[in-house]
């Protein structure tokens, strides 16, 4: 009985072994080494922080990586602004037998191809979009207007492709949520607003840590939104990489970029999970 | 505020129209690119010119439709290839890891299951780079080493299913686990006592159990794997898929052809979508 025990764990743990080491543990080992690689004045390749230092020196690469950070937080908060009460709307307030079928349609735009959502936007939004040519019939303005390519739009864009990832797990909070809860402390005599922060938003407070990790990261990686709705000035910080990689093909400046990437996410989903005192794996799964 | 209360107009009605308006802004994008795919004109872009399928079946040479259109059929057949051979690849090691983390004991397994949840919360664009990376390096240790040249460790397709595999199995494990856990393990113990090895036990009792979860997670992965671009945009070759191969137009300018495209996908990934939820409620009913 033990040795099929054994046996067992051995079939199981080699393919998963392999998959982590080949696939997760060894290119990220690769990424740091070749960060820390560069060429000396001879072409010869050299172990050297050149590649660091010419992120703190450049002042056009810091600078789009704290605006990265800094609109990721924003699209996150934002992303939690506008899917808090469409989640509060279908577990507590609308009749239940058309709660699923709201949550359903809910769901459906997001199992659409990334790429087709944006653009579905973007043929909304350019200068010779639909609600520019709707603006103009109803003689609202005179002169068409472009509304892609602004960080508005950008910013817009990433809340749309993100809101699933915090719709869902707030959801599955609040669904978990005892309405009498909020009926006790109606008949106590609490307002709305103290019913709101003392009793809702502490019982969402999972779904909400873990809705806020995964967009605050998908943002954060997020390419082909700020590309396509940003246009040139979206100055996001996977571009930057792409561009190390692709263009310029210098492979040692991109993979110090990415390093410094994945170490500002690990950083701000730790403290995410610091805050709301949760553990990785119950936050994902 | 919730059901059980009196409400007072302004805010129930102010409520209602916040979700209206909400739902429109969900499926304003969507609706508007299938609408564009029949008019007929050059352009995605209104006024309405009158209805067309000319940019399904128009076979040149003023207008080439989806359906005459190689480049774009042969993304979308190299996606159809890639996402078959992902999620065959991620439902084979995702289940085996679900195995391993619910019903196997070993040190360590704290570290390793964490460690298996990382490809969630790694950015997909560094997952590219760093796999091209140890790729890249790995074909050159050989090269100079044993003088032998492997292509699939440049960009290529395989390249591409390995990348995309490298998370996507972590979905299939989530998903898998969570319905492992469910799993009333009298059930083995009742096949184990009766004679059954433990891989029949697998085979005869746990696999039955399992299968909607297999067959959504199968879904799922196909689905990701069929529309991932920024894991992909680092390690495609000459076979792009269809992601990429959709964004390399919209970049340089649009086409009609685009929103037919769009509009087959939408359909057909919603029709999925309604036929794994059928699955899931049938499955959880079960």
């Amino acid at each position: 009985m033990k040795s099929k025990v054994s046996s067992g764990l051995f079939i199981f743990l080699t393919p998963v072994l392999l998959w982590l080491l080949l696939l997760i543990v060894i290119p990220h080992i690769e990424l740091l080494l070749m960060s820390l690689q560069g060429e000396s004045d001879l072409g010869e390749p050299i172990w050297t922080l050149s590649n660091y230092t010419a992120f703190f020196t450049e002042s056009i690469y810091w600078y789009t990586f704290v605006r990265t950070a800094v609109y990721a937080l924003l699209v996150t908060v934002l992303t939690f602004a506008v899917t808090f009460p469409v989640a509060f709307y279908i577990t507590k307030v609308v009749p239940v037998r058309l709660s699923g079928f709201l949550t359903i349609l809910l769901l459906v735009p997001f199992w659409v191809s990334e790429l087709v959502r944006v653009y579905g936007w973007m043929i909304l939004l350019r200068e010779s979009g639909v609600i520019n040519h709707f603006l103009l019939q109803l003689g609202l303005i005179n002169q068409p207007v472009e509304m892609l390519y602004n960080d508005i739009s950008m910013i817009m864009g990433l809340v749309y492709t993100s809101m699933l990832f915090m719709v869902v797990p707030l959801i599955s909070s609040l669904e978990g949520m005892d309405d009498s809860m909020i009926e006790a402390a109606h008949d106590l005599g609490a307002s709305k607003f103290v019913i709101f922060f003392k009793i809702v938003i502490p019982y969402a407070a999972p779904g909400i840590t873990s809705g806020s990790i995964v967009v605050f990261m998908l943002a954060l990686g997020n390419y082909l939104t700020p590309n396509l709705m940003g246009g040139k000035n979206s100055l996001w910080f996977t571009e930057q990489i792409y561009n190390e990689f692709i263009a310029s093909f210098n492979w040692n400046q991109g993979a110090a970029f990415g390093f410094l990437l994945l170490l500002l996410s690990s950083c701000i989903i730790w403290i995410g999970l610091k805050l709301g005192r949760q553990q990785l794996g119950k936050a994902l799964s | 505020m919730i059901r059980t209360f009196p409400q007072s107009r302004g805010y129930s009605l102010g409520f209602k129209i916040y979700i209206c308006l909400f739902y429109l802004f969900l499926f304003a994008p969507l609706v508007v690119t299938c609408v564009l795919a029949f008019n007929d004109s050059s352009f995605p872009s209104l006024p309405w010119k009158g209805f067309s399928l000319d940019w399904f079946f128009a076979d040149g040479p003023a207008r080439v439709g989806i359906f005459h259109d190689s480049s774009n059929l042969t993304s979308i057949w190299v996606s159809t290839k890639t996402a078959f051979f992902v999620s065959l690849l991620s439902l084979a090691v995702g289940s085996m890891g679900a195995f391993l983390f619910e019903q196997e004991d070993f040190p360590g397994k704290q570290g390793l299951y964490f460690l298996a949840l990382s490809p969630l919360v790694i950015p997909g664009v560094i997952l590219g780079i760093s796999i091209l990376l140890a790729a890249n390096a790995f074909g050159l240790l050989l090269e100079e080493n044993l003088g032998i040249d492997v292509p699939i460790l440049r960009p290529s397709f395989w390249l591409v299913v390995l990348g995309q595999f490298s998370f996507i199995s972590t979905f299939v494990l989530l998903v898998v686990s969570a319905r492992l856990k469910k799993f009333d393990h009298s059930l083995e113990e009742a096949a184990l006592n009766l004679g059954a090895t433990r891989f029949e036990v697998i085979r005869y009792v746990t696999i039955p159990f399992l299968r909607p979860a297999l067959i959504g997670a199968g879904a799922v992965a196909f689905l990701m794997s069929f529309e991932n671009f920024n894991t992909t945009l680092f390690l495609v070759g000459s076979d792009t898929t269809l992601p990429i191969n959709l964004y390399l137009q919209v970049r340089d300018g649009s086409s009609p052809i685009i929103n037919a495209i769009s509009f087959l996908l939408i359909v057909s990934t919603s029709l999925l979508a309604l036929i794994n939820l059928l699955f899931s409620r049938r499955g959880e009913e079960a």
